[in-house]
């Protein structure tokens, strides 16, 4: 024995737990510093005129309202994709789904997508849907690839959302003589909701978030986007360009203060919702 | 029999939702494969693999496609990262589970929640800014190092360990904790004794997953590892630069044509191989723990 024997166990206990704490309070510091730094650094930079104002000098100067615009379109293409699918295929595995080698397959490719890195993400959606269906660097390609991206989330929270829902509702819903379709669309569904609310919400930040997906499928203009088959330049992936191409930290910083508070606002939100209707699920 | 041939459609439906997840998968092969079997073949796979130069517009002569320092340079970012993200984040773990009182555990589980959300690209920025001049001036080098990258990539894995180990531990059984206090265990002891090797498969499972999220990330890496395609110079200076395979392939991408876009998808074959091997490994971890009674 080591260092238990020198120590009573007492004290030992003791020091374990305040090293314990102070664990868990730095944690807490990392956190707060990297976001204290940044909205320090960001905030005087950001102002009506830096919201809605087109960047000039590929940045240096001026706003960043396409790239805001840019995040957005990319966030709704992709969910407006991956929501129903996801919720579909969620109630299909949660619901319909027999216990086959189908299924099992089915369940595989929600946990692989899930596990690809987004870069390969990335250069799939450049190879598949930028090239060879031809839809160029666009908002379609960019969205379409977040959306691979996002499915498999929206899936899983789903169906665990689905899940949850107690079995007793489904057997006095069939008791009553109603179809399977009818009890999983007005019985077992509205129970869904409020987990299904969180994870979509969720996803959202996610989407909102990402970079690599973006980078070589939404182009990165930093024009006004007029159709669907417009590029964009993600809000994101700005902040790299200005950062990393050495163009102007202090645009860098104001821009990342915009994203944070995008996926800031968008956290609270999913917190909203979870202390208005409780938690149906235990998301990890 | 109209409501019969609706719920048919329904269910065709919803079953083509299901397959989508795992017709991505096929695609996402088929056209990494499409792309990256040319080079891999003219190459071979060993010496794409292991090869020591990278070299894919070569002046004179012929081009080489050696990606072993980008291999060794992912693991070295994602090993460096758990190293420092692994015990800290099961104390935290710990803390979450067994110590902390309900407003504490709060705090702690909305600032995990909120550290997830911070976009890599910012973490990665932060890091340009902060990490890299404060590592060059205070221990020398470039800045740019596997040191740099790992401490930045250990605060992204942190919470995804934190929260993984703190299922785990949670699964733990009660008599099992109980037990050991009646036998007048002081807490910490049975945490150390009992609770945490009871969690290991779960906890290892997450590290490994940890590890996997680590290699296939990409804009922190991009923006702090320096991006140098050779091995470090000695090969343990984690002051020295390295180019992960994500960065690899974003940083080339953008003027890359013929075999060397080629080339880049391949990169691209070997990082997703990389995960998928990692990822079945925590799946065999957990599921081997499965159905023992514990």
């Amino acid at each position: 024995m080591t260092a238990s024997t020198l120590v009573s166990p007492a004290t030992s206990d003791k020091l374990a737990k305040v090293m314990l704490w102070a664990s868990a309070s730095i944690a807490i510091l990392i956190l707060l510093f990297i976001l204290g730094y940044i909205m320090i650094r960001g905030i005087p930079v950001v102002n009506l005129s830096f919201l809605l104002e087109s960047p000039r000098l590929s940045g240096a100067e001026g706003g960043v309202l396409p790239a805001i615009l840019g995040t957005f379109c990319l966030m709704v293409v992709a969910m407006l994709s991956a929501v129903p699918i996801g919720i579909g295929a969620a109630i299909y595995l949660a619901e319909y789904a027999p216990k086959n080698a189908m299924t099992g397959i089915i369940k595989f490719g929600v946990e692989c997508l899930a596990g690809i890195p987004s870069i390969v993400i990335g250069l799939f959606g450049y190879a598949f849907l930028a090239i060879y269906l031809g839809f160029g660097f666009s908002i379609i390609s960019g969205g379409l690839a977040l959306m691979f991206m996002v499915l498999p989330w929206i899936v899983r929270v789903s169906e665990e959302s689905i899940k949850a829902v107690p079995m007793g509702l489904r057997e006095g819903s069939f008791a009553l003589g109603a179809t399977k379709w009818q009890t999983v669309s007005r019985v077992v569904l509205p129970g869904a909701v409020p987990g299904i609310m969180t994870g979509v919400i969720l996803g959202i930040g996610k989407a909102i978030g990402e970079t690599a997906v973006v980078m070589f499928t939404a182009g990165s203009s930093l024009l006004m986007p007029s159709s669907l088959f417009d590029p964009v330049r993600a809000l994101s992936y700005h902040i790299y360009i200005l950062a990393s191409e050495g163009i102007s930290d202090t645009m860098a910083y104001g821009s990342s203060v915009v994203l944070l508070a995008m996926v800031l606002l968008i956290n609270l939100a999913a917190i909203a919702v979870q202390m208005r209707y409780g938690r149906y699920h235990g998301r990890n | 029999m109209t409501q019969k041939l609706g719920e048919r459609i329904i269910e065709a439906f919803l079953f083509i939702s299901a397959v989508t997840a795992i017709t991505t998968v096929a695609l996402i092969l088929i056209f990494l494969l499409r792309e990256g079997l040319p080079i891999l073949a003219k190459v071979g796979i060993v010496d794409f693999a292991l090869g020591m130069r990278w070299n894919p517009i070569a002046m004179t002569g012929e081009p080489s496609y050696g990606i072993f320092p980008m291999i060794v340079g992912s693991f070295y970012v994602a090993i460096g990262s758990l190293i420092m993200a692994v015990p800290f984040g099961i104390a935290c773990a710990v803390f979450l589970a067994e110590i902390a009182p309900e407003w504490a555990r709060s705090i702690l589980k909305h600032a995990i929640e909120l550290l997830v959300g911070i976009p890599s690209v910012i973490l990665g920025f932060v890091g340009l800014v902060l990490l890299v001049p404060y590592i060059r001036d205070h221990l020398g080098g470039w800045g740019f190092s596997i040191l740099t990258c790992s401490i930045i990539l250990a605060i992204m894995a942190l919470p995804r360990i934190i929260s993984i180990s703190d299922d785990a531990i949670r699964a733990v059984p009660k008599d099992y904790k109980e037990a050991s206090l009646a036998l007048g265990a002081t807490h910490w002891h049975t945490i150390k004794k009992v609770i945490l090797p009871s969690a290991r498969s779960g906890i290892v499972a997450g590290v490994i997953l940890a590890m996997a999220t680590s290699i296939g990330e990409t804009m922190v890496v991009l923006m702090v590892a320096g991006n140098v395609s050779m091995l470090p110079s000695p090969i343990y200076d984690i002051l020295d630069p390295v180019r992960p395979m994500t960065s690899n392939i974003v940083l080339e991408m953008n003027y890359a044509t013929g075999e060397h876009t080629q080339a880049l998808f391949a990169t691209g074959v070997v990082l997703f191989i990389v995960v998928a091997i990692l990822d079945a490994i925590s799946n065999k971890v957990l599921k081997s723990r499965m159905g023992v009674e514990r």
